[in-house]
């Protein structure tokens, strides 16, 4: 099987139409993550026990069930329940919910790494407590575990084809349409792979850029 | 203030509480020492876990009175302040700020334990200065500086810029203003936590080791900030230290502690040159050999 530059350059349009909805269903979904993983962790710092361990376990259940079968439920279940979700929806929702596990853990790890002094400072200074989250504890947390974010970003960007499960045409499943009308798959899967190595390239640059930017002070 | 803390025989209020730089051409008269509140520890027992760190400790602080804590670590000096601070809650007995509870609220003629509201109106008085300076690195030195006061005390932005221009002057560091913490030598972070302190006009400040985080050749001018801080404010001072200098220097007593209790106390002179008790010798033999 050889090369065809001609077949590549027919099938590029769609595959960078892939590429688009690849991209946006990963920043939404990061979005969401990273505010949805936020509200994770503070809810789990809430004195109330039934709040905090409720949140926890329904964290965990998330966290320990696979991405794929979350958005088959998403998508294929909640229907049943009168909730229908657009597919690209549902993968944004899916995406973005599994992987506020993970950023939920990330901001854990970053307010727990915030020294007990400051907190104890703005004790001193009578500062109330939701001031206290917002203009010191929380700063500090975010700026410690940026990198942290931004490798959950790019793990989530490979993890993106997993939309083509429940049809949504991102860039994996454009390559297998157009693999499919041709039945030639070299060039576009390796398209979708080449695509993939130049955004996730790209995205570490930036992420290692906010990484020493946050890292100065 | 609030109407209750202060002494009956204090008719006019002196607004002027922070030192403001007056203390090196103040005129050599002895400070007015009545807006402040004292401080009474009453049967105060405090435990981390089945390790008691103070039993049944009673002592009393006059107001305006600068007394150092000296003895062994781990003979609960630091949690005094960091209960008068309310870092910690007391385990038994009463803490006193002035004629209020701080540990507790009154309900009707009982005393209960105190909630956080009551806390956030009684810390008002209290300020503390930490070993390891506690600055936000998040902020630079202004924002350090005029948070609290902004967030806490509603000062408008002007007039929180303004004492803080007003403390850095007096602290020596007003060409620091948009420094971040991180760009500062610690001798100069601990100054701007001094004044982080005093701006929230505190009555009561509690300076914790406060040169212990510090090279040797920083002490100094941190100490004698102090030094004119005490002599040209009402405040009353608790003061944990090892440098025995600087406690002479400050404190009108000093008490010795040992195991959660007091050991002896006086005044500085006798304590240092004359103390009473072994345990004192012991301690002042070893923290002078040190």
């Amino acid at each position: 099987m050889t090369w065809d530059w001609h077949y590549t350059g027919e099938i590029l349009p769609d595959l960078l139409d892939g590429l688009r909805v690849t991209v946006i269903a990963t920043l939404l979904g990061y979005l969401i993550a990273l505010v949805l993983g936020l509200v994770w962790t503070l809810l789990r710092r809430t004195p109330s026990r039934i709040v905090n361990q409720t949140v926890r376990w329904v964290v965990e259940f998330i966290r320990s069930t696979p991405l794929l079968v979350q958005l088959f439920f998403i998508f294929y279940v909640l229907p049943g329940w009168g909730l229908t979700l657009g597919a690209l929806t549902a993968g944004v929702i899916g995406l973005g919910l599994h992987y506020s596990t993970y950023t939920s853990e990330v901001y854990r790890a970053g307010i727990a790494d915030v020294p007990r002094g400051q907190w104890e400072a703005c004790t001193a200074l009578n500062l109330p407590r939701r001031r206290a989250w917002q203009d010191v504890i929380l700063p500090q947390a975010v700026r410690k575990v940026v990198p942290a974010l931004g490798n959950y970003l790019i793990a989530m960007f490979k993890d993106s084809p997993m939309l083509l499960a429940i049809n949504v045409v991102e860039l994996l499943g454009a390559a297998y349409h157009a693999g499919a009308e041709t039945l030639r798959y070299l060039e576009p899967i390796t398209v979708v792979g080449v695509l993939f190595v130049i955004v996730s390239v790209l995205s570490s640059i930036v992420v290692r850029r906010l990484e020493a930017r946050y890292a100065t002070h | 203030m609030p109407p209750t803390d202060t002494a009956p025989a204090t008719p006019e209020e002196s607004s002027e509480n922070v030192p403001a730089g007056t203390a090196r051409g103040a005129p050599d008269v002895p400070p007015q020492r009545t807006d402040a509140p004292g401080i009474r520890f009453e049967k105060v027992v405090k435990r981390f876990g089945r390790n008691v760190v103070l039993r049944e400790l009673d002592f009393e602080v006059a107001p305006g009175e600068r007394v150092t804590l000296i003895g062994p670590s781990g003979s609960g000096k630091t949690t005094i302040l960091r209960l008068l601070m309310t870092l910690e809650k007391v385990d038994g007995g009463v803490i006193w700020i002035g004629d209020r509870p701080l540990s507790h609220m009154r309900r009707g003629d009982r005393l209960v334990p105190a909630n956080e509201k009551h806390l956030h109106e009684m810390r008002k008085q209290v300020g503390m200065v930490f070993q390891q300076f506690n600055l936000f690195p998040n902020m630079n030195v202004l924002r350090n500086l005029t948070e609290a006061p902004m967030r806490v005390l509603g000062l408008s932005k002007d007039e929180a810029v303004e004492r803080a221009r007003r403390l850095l002057d007096m602290v020596g560091l007003a060409d620091k203003i948009d420094a971040h913490p991180s760009q500062l030598s610690g001798g100069q972070q601990q100054r701007v936590a001094i004044a982080r302190a005093l701006a929230m006009e505190p009555k009561v400040l509690l300076l914790d080791e406060v040169t212990s985080a510090l090279d040797p050749e920083l002490v100094v001018g941190v100490q004698d900030l102090l030094r004119d801080i005490a002599r040209g404010s009402d405040l009353t001072m608790l003061c944990v230290t090892h440098e025995m200098g600087f406690a002479r220097d400050i404190s009108d007593r000093v008490l010795m502690f040992d195991q959660g209790q007091i050991v002896e106390e006086g005044p500085p002179e006798r304590i240092f040159e004359e103390p009473a008790e072994q345990r004192t010798r012991d301690f002042l033999q070893a923290v002078l050999a040190s």
